[in-house]
């Protein structure tokens, strides 16, 4: 069934939703941009004048030719330690090599010498969970000095703080999935162990150094005088240690032997599920920014962003007539088979029960899960709690979190309370989560969360037989207001990884594709659900 | 008509005859040396024989394995295209003695013209001018003045005994005949202890312009002329037909002198007969002189088969396999015009120096007929004559022509070596040339201009870039990200430098950097557009990468693999490479050693290990003797230290 859209593409209001959504693109933009320059100019310089390739080159040349690049964390730390570690200090993104999936992370030694902030550290585990959870390959190309110091109770002692960086890679490793590290510069104290734990290992000549302690701090504790060359360079540890595999003349010739050693991986694909031969949808995705309204108050038919993004604008409805404010459907994204479950409304019961059945049907059939998720979260009211809408919203959230299909979610619009959790928020554990600009996510809204407050402290006063005034009110709610919509915007959702990153949603398309065909790397497992509350 | 032929050749003219052998049903045998086992004319001929080295005097000139090869294969008749035994009447009657024909002149007709003096005065007995002089013994003064009043001013004055310009003079004007006369005497005497001197005709503006001639033996008819006056060195470079600024007089004296002059000695087949002509006045049929006859099909035959609509090598197989002239002077007609460029393999900013290479890729203009003995992937050696081609363009005027040659020479596209293709373009494009004013000194006038290096500009580095990096066809996908797009390094070598070029690439739209310049692409349908403007073309063999702008510019793409870290460190010592027994040492202070050169031999684990020197290099110091139990790590042999270079 190709899907009719209704929407005008000549009318005010399509020119002014458009208008708004380039506006809140062009501050995405903004931060990426300012993110992707990392520690400045000054820094590139001096990076560049050592013959070394900066952070963005190496992972370009690292990846086959023009491969596509699906960079996670994009944004992080945006915001965060008065805007000292753009990226967070690192790259992390999915990219081919020799035409293979594989998972990056480059440290930018330009940003603090590449030194772990909590948020580098949360945004390394986010990759490697990635690689993980789709069998992606890592290829580590190390340039860092290690946890940032000043941070280190943020950084060092937690589960998921830096050591668990080497548990996964001896997890992964145990699994099966390539662990490979390139040393392209310093690999300091902890930093030491992601070359020495890696299965294969190349260092740059004269650039590349692996230590446990430098020589500041040897010097410190033995009174041993020694260079960093002599005590941890590539030399040293492809000839005398052992600790690197290979010798690297220079970062080109260190990013072709991390390409041979992809070679001999010695994977063989295997296909889940039926691809077909791609289409582009009969609607432009361009058409997405004039289409979805700039107000997230704005309902809007959710099949208008459908009929953007999948194969022919072809959307095979499943229960059209039951539930209508969830919509559910088959459909293919590039020649990938998906079920597509997306909000039209608010939740009620009957919308649950729908998006369960459809969430079972989609894991018998392991078909992957996209959901697009615009919801204030289910119906309130006696009526609904009286018919067990908690019941019925719990049998959702049973199949979403037990699926064992791969989900992507897409915030097209508001993802606030439960909604969130049945949408497959980031704590369902989605392969990847992606927001649009105009998304906001908080645990209700802000008008609601300080209307709630206000009606706790007017019970109060009232109580004690005070009065207070509409403006006193006013007053009283606007912090909370302001505070919600700060935290709420998708930068600074995304500066903390709440997400995988803010994309434009032009590209959602092909953000959707290529999510996909990263988490269709490993197997679709049978699914065992947990017990649904009939 | 012959049923079988042997090709005494090689290269573009093998080809060609087999091309014509092939429309007439006759089968073909070629011949090949060594370096020529899988050319291109051996992959032609229905039948080859290897017959010797790759020099030409260990196979091409071998008359004997030559015509062993005709009589093993059958062939009845031998063509010996140009060069080689073409024009060696020892091989003609060796030929014609084993009872086989040789497809061109009698024995005697090449004698004739083989003795440049000999030939003249033949050529002054048959009436054909001859260039006008005096070279009696009588060196009177005033004879020899009214000697050169009758050769008409200017005239040169040189020594007989005379060479490299000594003793020769060029006078202008008759008063000023004594003083050179007198000047010219002495300096040949002081040079050659003889003050005798000739006279001759000086032409001021000569040109070379020469006379297509075909004969069965008894008569004779002309295919009218070709101009070869842009010459380098007496190399011919392009020529034409006919020759601009001709006349229908001149025409007509200029074809019946080089008839009279093929009868004149019974010639059989193709010929031509050279003349210098005086272009300083416009052409003149009193101003063209004999040089030399060729008897031979030339070089350049294709001009004429183009304005004649005659296949040359048809008529040679036609009048060898015994019939007559197959076309009657009269029945003989100039249609339009048209040119031959050779294209040859050679550094031109370097002296012209004949080029080898491996022709990574080669294509010719559509619709041009280019003559060639090469095929892409096929080995440009160093043998024989560099040719890769010849160009030739027809049209119905010689504006049409040269445009058509400007533009066939535009779409040539050769990779894997340097070639002169700048050099015609140039010469195609310039002025003078295409105002028709030719002669044989245009070339060394101009040679600067003409022989100037063409650089790449950063779209045509941009170009080789994208290919290199395997970008030149980019899908949907290619170079996808979220935001900005990702700057690709991409390393380009090109005469020794390095080229860096940042490559930023989103589907079909490329941002690249050269230096301080950036290239912004965008692909369509048709390829790539550099604003506005359709990209040059960009072919990669391996890794060359030739952009065919202009005459095409040559780049490497290094393999970044192809660098081994370390493998030279540590290059100055031998150590024990564990700990053992030294059992010999080979070498002493000051031996000069070759790298992997024998320098000692260690007992070690009950195995001999020879170690060898690291590198080229001078022994400086043997710090063990035959006996000496060494630790491994141990230095054994010290080589002095390299200076840097």
């Amino acid at each position: 069934m190709k899907l009719q859209s209704q929407v005008v593409t000549g009318s005010e209001e399509y020119r002014a939703n458009r208008a708004a959504h380039l506006d809140a693109l062009a501050e995405i933009q903004a931060a990426a941009e300012a993110a992707q320059a990392g520690g400045g100019e000054k820094a590139r310089e001096r990076h560049v004048s050592r013959g070394k390739m900066l952070p963005r080159e190496r992972v370009a040349n690292l990846l086959d030719p023009g491969s596509p690049f699906l960079e996670i964390g994009a944004t992080a730390a945006h915001g965060l330690y008065d805007g000292a570690a753009p990226a967070a200090g690192m790259i992390a993104g999915i990219g081919q090599v020799n035409g293979r999936d594989v998972m990056v992370l480059a440290n930018d030694a330009t940003v603090k010498g590449g030194t772990y902030y909590p948020m580098s550290v949360k945004k390394h585990l986010r990759a490697q969970e990635i690689a993980q959870e789709c069998r992606l390959p890592c290829i580590y190309l190390v340039d860092s000095g290690g946890a940032n110091l000043p941070n280190q109770d943020e950084v060092f002692p937690d589960r998921d703080h830096f050591g668990r960086i080497f548990y996964n890679q001896a997890q992964m490793s145990a699994l099966g999935i390539p662990q490979v590290a390139v040393v392209m510069g310093s690999c300091t104290a902890g930093g030491a162990y992601v070359p020495a734990m890696s299965d294969v290992t190349i260092i740059v000549k004269d650039q590349g150094t692996i230590f446990l302690a430098g020589p500041p701090l040897v010097k410190a504790a033995t009174g041993e005088v020694v260079t960093a060359e002599d005590l941890g360079g590539g030399d040293v540890h492809t000839r005398l240690s052992g600790v690197a595999d290979y010798l690297a003349e220079d970062d080109a010739h260190a990013l072709a032997l991390a390409r041979r050693a992809v070679e001999s991986f010695n994977r063989v694909s295997s296909v889940s599920v039926d691809w077909q031969s791609p289409e582009d949808p009969a609607y432009d995705p361009d058409e997405i920014l004039g289409a979805v309204p700039a107000d997230l108050r704005t309902p809007y038919d959710i099949r208008e962003v459908i009929a953007r993004l999948v194969d022919g604008s072809r959307f095979d409805e499943f229960k059209a007539r039951f539930g209508e404010t969830l919509v559910t459907g088959f459909a293919h994204v590039k020649g990938c088979p998906v079920g597509i479950v997306a909000n039209n409304g608010v939740l009620f019961s009957e919308a649950a029960q729908k998006g369960a059945h459809f969430v079972e049907l989609c894991s018998q059939r392991r078909i992957p899960l996209v959901f697009l998720q615009n919801i204030t979260g289910f119906m309130v009211g006696r009526k609904y709690e009286n018919e067990g809408i908690a019941r019925h919203g719990a049998k959702m959230v049973t199949a979403v979190a037990t699926t064992s299909v791969p989900k992507v979610t897409l915030l097209v619009g508001g993802s606030f309370g439960a909604g969130n959790y049945g949408m497959a928020g980031r704590a369902y554990q989605p392969r990847f989560l992606w927001t649009w600009p105009n998304s906001r996510i908080s645990v209700m809204g802000g008008e609601q969360a300080a209307g709630v407050l206000a009606t706790v402290k007017r019970d109060a006063i009232e109580r004690g037989g005070g009065e207070w005034s509409a403006e006193e009110e006013a007053e009283f709610k606007r912090p909370t207001i302001e505070m919600f919509e700060r935290q709420s915007h998708p930068l600074y959702a995304s500066a903390r990884l709440w997400d995988d990153g803010v994309i434009d949603p032009r590209k959602s398309r092909d953000v959707l594709y290529l999510s996909l065909k990263a988490a269709l790397n490993a197997p679709i497992e049978e699914t065992r659900f947990g017990v649904f509350r009939m | 008509m012959f049923d079988r032929i042997l090709i005494a050749n090689r290269g573009e003219i093998a080809c060609r005859v087999i091309d014509t052998a092939r429309k007439l049903g006759v089968e073909t045998v070629a011949v090949f040396s060594d370096a020529d086992r899988g050319a291109r004319h051996v992959a032609m001929a229905d039948d080859a024989v290897h017959i010797g080295g790759p020099q030409p005097s260990e196979s091409y000139l071998r008359a004997d394995a030559i015509i062993d090869a005709a009589r093993a294969t059958g062939a009845q008749a031998i063509h010996p295209g140009y060069g080689f035994l073409s024009e060696n009447p020892e091989f003609v009657e060796a030929v014609e003695a084993a009872g086989l024909v040789f497809i061109g002149p009698s024995a005697k007709a090449i004698r004739a013209m083989g003795l440049k003096d000999a030939a003249k005065a033949l050529m002054d007995e048959a009436g054909v001018p001859v260039v006008p002089g005096y070279h009696g013994s009588d060196q009177g003064d005033d004879l020899l003045k009214g000697e050169a009043g009758k050769i008409g001013y200017p005239v040169l004055i040189k020594a007989v005994a005379g060479g490299g310009g000594k003793g020769m003079r060029l006078v202008e004007r008759e008063a000023d005949f004594a003083d050179a006369l007198a000047s010219a005497r002495s300096e040949a005497k002081t040079a050659f202890g003889n003050p005798d001197v000739l006279i001759e005709k000086f032409v001021t503006s000569p040109r070379h312009i020469e006379v297509q001639v075909f004969g069965d033996g008894k008569s004779a008819v002309h295919l009218f002329e070709r101009d070869c006056s842009l010459q380098r060195r007496h190399q011919k470079v392009i020529e034409e037909a006919p020759a601009p600024g001709m006349t229908p007089e001149m025409r007509e004296a200029m074809g019946a002198a080089a008839v009279r002059a093929a009868e004149a000695i019974g010639y059989a087949g193709a010929g031509t007969v050279e003349f210098i002509v005086d272009g300083s006045d416009g052409l003149r049929p009193d101003g063209f002189w004999f040089m030399e006859m060729n008897t031979r099909l030339q070089v350049e035959h294709p001009v004429t088969e183009e304005v004649t609509g005659i296949d040359l090598v048809e008529w040679q197989l036609r009048v060898a396999s015994g019939e007559g002239l197959p076309l009657a002077q009269d029945e003989i007609t100039l249609t339009g015009h048209a040119f031959e460029a050779r294209l040859y393999a050679e550094d031109v900013p370097a002296g012209f120096l004949p080029a080898t290479g491996r022709l990574a890729h080669l294509a010719f203009a559509d619709g041009c007929r280019a003559e060639t003995g090469v095929r892409s992937g096929d080995t440009i050696s160093p043998y024989y004559d560099p040719m890769i081609a010849k160009i030739v363009t027809h049209g119905p005027t010689r504006d049409i022509a040269l445009g058509k040659l400007v533009a066939a020479l535009g779409e040539t596209e050769v990779a894997g070596t340097v070639t002169n293709l700048a050099f015609l373009s140039a010469l195609a494009t310039h002025e003078g040339f295409a105002a028709g004013e030719v002669d044989t000194g245009l070339i060394d006038r101009d040679i600067d201009q003409l022989a100037r290096d063409p650089e790449p500009v950063a779209a045509d580095v941009a170009m080789a870039a994208l290919e290199a990096a395997g970008l030149s066809e980019p899908g949907e996908m290619t170079g996808f990200t979220l935001w900005a797009p990702l700057r690709r390094q991409v390393l380009l070598e090109r005469k020794g430098e390095v080229i860096e070029v940042g490559v930023e690439i989103e589907g079909a739209s490329a941002r690249v950097t050269v230096g301080d310049h950036e290239v912004r692409a965008h692909r369509d349908g048709s390829g790539w557009r550099i604003d506005g403007r359709r990209a040059p073309r960009v072919v990669r063999v391996g890794d060359l990468v030739t952009v065919f702008s202009g005459a095409g510019f040559g780049f490497t793409a290094p393999d970044p693999l192809a660098v081994l870290a370390g493998a030279a460190a540590g290059g100055d010592t031998v150590e024990a490479p564990m700990p053992g027994l030294v059992k010999a040492v080979f070498v002493a202070p000051g031996d000069r050693v070759e790298a992997g050169a024998k320098m000692a031999v260690l007992e070690a684990m009950k195995m001999e290990h020879t170690l060898v020197a690291p590198r080229d290099g001078v022994v400086a110091e043997c710090f063990v003797t035959e006996g000496a139990q060494v630790e491994a790590g141990a230095a054994l042999i010290a080589l002095e230290e390299e200076v840097a270079a």
